[in-house]
């Protein structure tokens, strides 16, 4: 159990959450019931379930809940946030979560972010998902030796004709590419 | 009907059997599906973990190039759909995005109002908007005998409750009465098949698959019926491994909605994809339907 005296609670964390989760707001009802990890597939695999970061949030733990793995364990399967009785919204605040994260440079021990860059990596590039660049690249770079144990079911995949091995390009890719670049400068969503 | 359809990245690639089938059920069913011209991927889970901002620009693209003269747009893929439905939601609840957004989609001289467009999924436009009569006149070859466990997944009833139930949704399970299958009802229909995960922590998504998998195979389930290109692929292409890691046996096909939809139809099943999974499912449909083989389904 954590305990921070309520007169010294740093309200500044709790903000920059409301600012970039939409409905974040709702954090402040948590009644700290546990429906959310108890709904959670990779509940289990958390260092603190979604109630648990709610109360280091509320008491200001900046660095110890950008950190945690618990954001980068969620797979928007939305089990929590259908079930939550206070409608918070946990799913969009995992990934509001996941996006300070990574601006602050405090998420670790995880490939996630590394998968969520080379993906959208690509997408930036041809205006399609690519799947045969998306797995060479981001095993090549963070999991080589995964590389023979994926080797076989590749292959499937080519010989099923499930998987090309060139991308497919979007014809207005420099319309694209103009809004990705318009999005990027006017920064934050709030 | 006339929708606008949005294939999506999957359905070009690893789940072009789901395309084909759609296309198939779709024409017979007389939904006119008119593809978006020159659509962009939607980003799936990746670009709203990065940035808000363009995430929703980048799926906005897509809203704002639907041809003017139509107001529903149908993904099949569950992401695509979720990333669509939730990013006009966004732009619809928060004016202040919404404003950034379509300043993003005027550096590409495009624009969207959010609301224009109904965004939905095929199984909603088929068991709604068809309808059970409709459906089970098309119906020459009822799946009697087989045991169809649906699966929905995660992001066509989850966080939007609108068509189905999140918990223990049922549309599915109708559609599949109505084909005359033997619906198998199992308590994981709607859990998480572990999406990305099988490429970030595999121990984690090898547990969610075979909690998936067990559960139906257990219940005698002859297949998998699903309705994502990520829980196919996750249920599919990661079986075998799934048995190495447990010392399992499972061999269970997984199939899109669409196919079985298209073998009840009378559909020949070389135009709907069979073949592309990695678990067969040749020979269920050939033992439970009674038919020499797939190739030779015949045609209406």
């Amino acid at each position: 159990m954590i305990t921070v005296p309520t007169d010294r609670r740093d309200l500044t964390f709790l903000h920059d959450v409301i600012e970039e989760a939409p409905g974040g707001e709702r954090i402040a009802h948590c009644l700290q019931c546990g429906s959310c990890g108890g709904s959670c597939p990779n509940g289990p695999d958390m260092d603190y379930t979604p109630r648990a970061l709610f109360a280091l949030i509320n008491a200001g733990q900046r660095e110890r809940v950008l950190s945690a793995n618990t954001m980068w364990c969620c797979v928007s399967c939305y089990a929590c946030t259908v079930r939550c009785p206070q409608q918070i919204p946990i799913t969009d605040i995992m990934y509001a979560l996941k996006r300070i994260s990574l601006r602050e440079g405090l998420a670790k021990g995880t490939d996630a972010p590394a998968l969520a860059r080379t993906f959208t990596g690509l997408l930036d590039r041809y205006g399609r998902s690519f799947e045969f660049g998306l797995a060479s690249r981001y095993y090549l770079l963070n999991k080589p030796l995964a590389i023979l144990r994926m080797g076989p079911l590749g292959l499937s995949m080519l010989t099923k004709g499930r998987m090309s091995l060139v991308p497919t390009r979007i014809r207005q890719l420099a319309q694209l590419q103009a809004i990705i670049s318009k999005a990027r400068e006017l920064g934050g969503a709030a | 009907m006339k929708c606008a359809y949005y294939p999506g990245c999957s359905l070009e690639s690893s789940s072009a059997a789901y395309d084909v089938s759609v296309r198939e059920v779709a024409d017979m069913l007389r939904i006119e599906l008119l593809e978006i011209d020159d659509w962009n991927c939607c980003g799936a889970t990746e670009y709203f973990s990065q940035d808000e901002l363009t995430a929703a620009a980048v799926v906005a693209r897509n809203l704002a190039l639907v041809d003017p003269q139509l107001d529903q747009l149908v993904a099949p893929c569950a992401a695509c759909y979720l990333n669509l439905k939730k990013t006009d939601h966004l732009m619809a609840e928060n004016p202040k995005l919404c404003e950034k957004v379509n300043q993003a989609l005027a550096a590409g001289g495009l624009h969207h109002r959010p609301g224009r467009v109904r965004v939905r999924h095929l199984l909603d436009v088929i068991h709604t908007d068809v309808g059970e009569a409709a459906v089970r006149d098309k119906v020459v070859r009822p799946l009697s005998g087989v045991r169809v466990a649906p699966y929905y997944g995660c992001q066509v009833v989850r966080p939007f409750t609108d068509f189905d139930n999140p918990e223990y949704p049922m549309k599915l399970d109708e559609l599949f009465t109505w084909l005359g299958a033997e619906v198998v009802d199992y308590p994981a229909k709607a859990y998480c098949c572990g999406g990305h995960m099988t490429q970030i922590s595999e121990s984690q998504a090898f547990e969610l698959i075979r909690r998936l998998l067990q559960c139906a195979a257990s219940r005698n389930a002859d297949l998998i019926a699903c309705m994502c290109p990520m829980c196919q692929l996750n249920l599919d292409a990661y079986q075998g491994q799934v048995n190495g890691h447990f010392r399992s046996n499972f061999s269970l096909p997984i199939v899109f909605f669409t196919q079985l939809l298209g073998v009840a139809f009378g559909i020949e099943a070389k135009r709907l994809g069979f073949g592309k999974e990695i678990v067969p499912a040749e020979t269920v449909i050939r033992d439970r339907l009674g038919l020499p083989e797939l190739s030779n389904v015949p045609q209406t």
